[in-house]
């Protein structure tokens, strides 16, 4: 155990978020248990009330999910010094057995508790609470992981133990060694990971603009969205990475986040996550749409939802194509 | 989007005056969660600047320093195993060193004694710096090749001293006094302190005296075959590892010590310290935490009311929340930087006056410094998740509380 205060705050960060969540679920599970909207009793005034309680917390935790992970990366590169061979967030995460788990596991409860939310506020646009089961059960499902996440993270904290040998980001995401996870996603040869990448970005924003603009939303763009946000992230590795550094060789997606660069890779990252979340969050609404309550509302929402996603891979593009463009690197 | 944020301006507007209403309720509020936000930011401050500031030193040091060891104590080095090391390819240079400690009984202190070398610093010929073994009070240190200092222009002759600014603070002493040590057979050696080192390279050289090769080896009776350690530069960073490896197959009763493994333990200590006293700290922070839910929960008949009335001319629920909302947010904005701001002051204007002696350690010759001003995001997010997320989760089931009183009972019950 490292007793860093980064790593303590890390650590009190999902602790609470942990315990809220399961608060939360608690009353969530009260709430499928007992919700009957027809009834005058009190039970159910009181469930009514503790909506406002569950939207609040939930509120809370996931913007706290979404710094959390991004101090995860920050830690990780902070701590880089204490071992041997590390030389930023990649080499530290590579310690022990919980590091990559545990960031995979945040950045999939991040995205699943963004889902939440869209849902969260479609359900409060109607006046019958019309989708109050469907989010309770996502929260249910959403609960477990993020207990799991919490346990993950603890564990990766508490048996890091400073000199072990890591290996850099050098080694693990340069395309000489074609082991591990990083270096596979890092051979993956440049030029055509580019034709797919912008591939899918055009016809993710053709999709996208069309459903948008002829109000017509269909399950297709969700799905690019959510396909376009792991190329987005493939192609961080497998090229992006290397115009920003100007380094043929260089393919860490975490270096981009640090001071060097501009804190570029913050704007980016956020921008990928507002773009799938506002993307699959409009699929996700879809079978809602012929609700009573909903009927009128909801599209409304939906295309919001879409212009959204839709302007930010448009931003995230844009970025991207200026620092290539404006690179010293080459390739 | 536009109607959104003119709706959050006016709840805003709304919520200043009202916090202004109450000025006294919440100016005891916002003084204590400052204070918390303070004692944190000061400590860290203190251990991060800390931190840079020994990495920075140590940036010059020596790639490695090589040891001899004797059932696993070190031991003077002998001066035959040079050529060994020089020998290994990479190795651009070895250099002796001579060093050591001595307690004066006056001042109740250890000073460090150092004999420079002779032609600078290995590696850089032209600079006419040395290598110094100093901060009497991290065990780390007792193996560490270390910072640097400058002695410009006075030439040390045998029976000559330069002495460090604590030292000199601790004698009483100036240029021109002499100064007596006892040598290792009992006789009384007296030397004249030619120079005083400047203050600015204090942190590490407070406690330090130069003296000359004949001196030093006449003080503590050692032997003309004998070193302390040396020092080897290595030119290729990458190579680093390998000759350190084949430093311990070539020596195997020798220590190699790496500069990174010097610059990881202080790294690991000074986090540990950071990380001790926000442990310890942690307590006054539960305090907080338990306040600020109690002073949250704790509604005034005219808060109840207010809320009463609110909800009754058309509030929702939501609303309401959104205005403790923004409410926390202002009463935790305004704390945490006015935490910082003071932090700052305190720990880089005034050297952190509180937190200077379980900080820094302890020593009779403690060098004065005034630490280089450090701030980074890192320390800045780390602050916020260790004092406004606590408060912000203390208060949320409060306000849910108070945001959900129904307008007739808020109204009946404040008896007004």
């Amino acid at each position: 155990m490292i007793l860093h205060p980064t790593v303590i705050a890390n650590l009190l960060s999902s602790a609470i978020a942990t315990g809220m969540v399961v608060y939360a679920a608690y009353y969530g599970g009260q709430i499928l248990k007992f919700w009957n909207l027809q009834s005058g009793d009190e039970l159910q005034l009181v469930l009514e009330r503790k909506t406002y309680l569950i939207s609040t917390i939930l509120s809370f935790v996931f913007a706290l999910q979404l710094l959390s992970l991004f101090l995860y990366v920050f830690t990780a590169d902070s701590l880089t010094p204490l071992f041997v061979g590390a030389m930023c967030a990649a080499g530290t995460l590579n310690v022990n057995g919980f590091g990559y788990p545990t960031l995979l596991l945040k950045i999939v409860n991040f995205l699943l508790a963004g889902l939440w939310l869209v849902l969260n506020h479609a359900d409060n646009l109607g006046y019958d609470y019309p989708l109050i089961r469907k989010k309770y059960w996502l929260l249910m499902f959403i609960a477990p992981f993020i207990v799991i996440e919490t346990v993950l993270e603890s564990a990766y904290f508490l048996n890091m133990q400073a000199d072990v040998i890591t290996s850099c980001c050098g080694s693990l995401f340069s395309s000489e060694k074609a082991n591990g996870l990083g270096s596979e996603i890092a051979a993956l040869p440049s030029q055509p990971m580019m034709w797919t990448f912008y591939a899918t970005l055009l016809l993710t924003l053709l999709v996208g603009s069309y459903s948008y603009l002829k109000g017509k939303a269909g399950y297709l763009y969700p799905v690019l969205s959510a396909l376009m946000f792991v190329i987005a992230i493939a192609a961080m590795i497998s090229f992006i990475s290397l115009y920003i550094y100007e380094l043929p060789t260089h393919h860490c997606p975490f270096c981009i986040v640090m001071q060097e660069y501009g804190y570029i890779g913050y704007l980016l990252y956020i921008l990928l996550f507002l773009a799938v979340v506002s993307g699959m969050g409009s699929g996700v609404l879809l079978p809602f749409r012929g609700l009573e309550s909903l009927r009128d509302l909801l599209p409304a929402f939906i295309s919001k939802l879409l212009f959204l996603s839709v302007s930010s891979y448009l931003v995230f593009s844009t970025l991207v194509a200026y620092e290539i463009v404006s690179s010293n690197l080459v390739m | 989007m536009r109607g959104w944020i003119e709706k959050q301006r006016y709840i805003l507007d709304f919520t200043l005056s009202s916090l202004l209403r109450r000025k006294v309720k919440n100016f005891g509020l916002l003084v204590l969660y400052a204070l918390i936000v303070f004692i944190l930011a000061s400590m860290m401050f203190f251990t991060y600047s800390i931190k840079k500031e020994a990495s920075l030193l140590l940036k010059d040091s020596p790639e490695i320093i090589v040891q001899k060891l004797m059932a696993g104590r070190h031991e003077l080095f002998p001066l035959r195993h040079i050529e060994t090391i020089k020998n290994i390819r990479g190795v651009a240079a070895v250099e002796p060193r001579l060093w050591g400690y001595y307690f004066d009984t006056h001042a109740g202190a250890n000073y460090t004694l150092l004999v420079p070398p002779a032609g600078g610093k290995i590696g850089k010929p032209a600079s006419k710096t040395a290598v110094v073994e100093t901060d009497p009070h991290d065990r780390a240190a007792e193996h560490a090749g270390q910072p640097l200092f400058r002695f410009n222009d006075v030439a040390l002759e045998p029976g000559t001293l330069i002495v460090g600014q604590g030292m000199a603070r601790a004698r009483h002493t100036d240029m021109g006094d002499f100064m007596p040590f006892r040598a290792f057979d009992g006789n009384i050696l007296s030397f004249r302190i030619a120079a005083i080192l400047s203050s600015e390279s204090e942190l590490v050289s407070s406690d330090l005296i130069l003296l000359t090769e004949g001196d030093f080896r006449k003080l503590f009776g050692i032997d003309n075959d004998y070193v302390t350690d040396v020092a080897v530069s290595v030119n290729n960073p990458r190579e680093i590892a390998t000759v350190t490896a084949k430093i311990s197959r070539l020596l195997p009763d020798s220590r190699p010590i790496i500069r990174d493994e010097i610059l990881r333990t202080y790294d690991s200590i000074f986090n540990w310290r950071g990380g001790m006293m926000i442990v310890i700290f942690s307590a006054a922070v539960l305090a907080f935490v338990i306040f600020a839910w109690d002073k949250a929960s704790g509604l005034s008949a005219g808060e109840r009311r207010e809320i009463g009335i609110l909800k009754a001319v058309g509030w929702e629920t939501s609303d309401v929340i959104q205005m403790k909302f923004w409410e926390g947010a202002a009463i935790s904005l305004t704390a945490f930087f006015s935490g910082v701001i003071l932090a700052y002051i305190h720990v880089f204007f005034t050297g952190s006056l509180i937190f200077e002696p379980a900080l820094k350690g302890w020593s009779n010759l403690y060098p004065h410094f005034e630490l280089t001003p450090f701030v980074s995001l890192e320390q800045l997010t780390t602050l916020f998740f260790l004092t406004v997320i606590p408060y912000t989760v203390a208060t949320i089931v409060p306000i849910w509380r108070a945001a959900t009183i129904d307008p007739d009972t808020a109204m009946r019950h404040s008896g007004e």
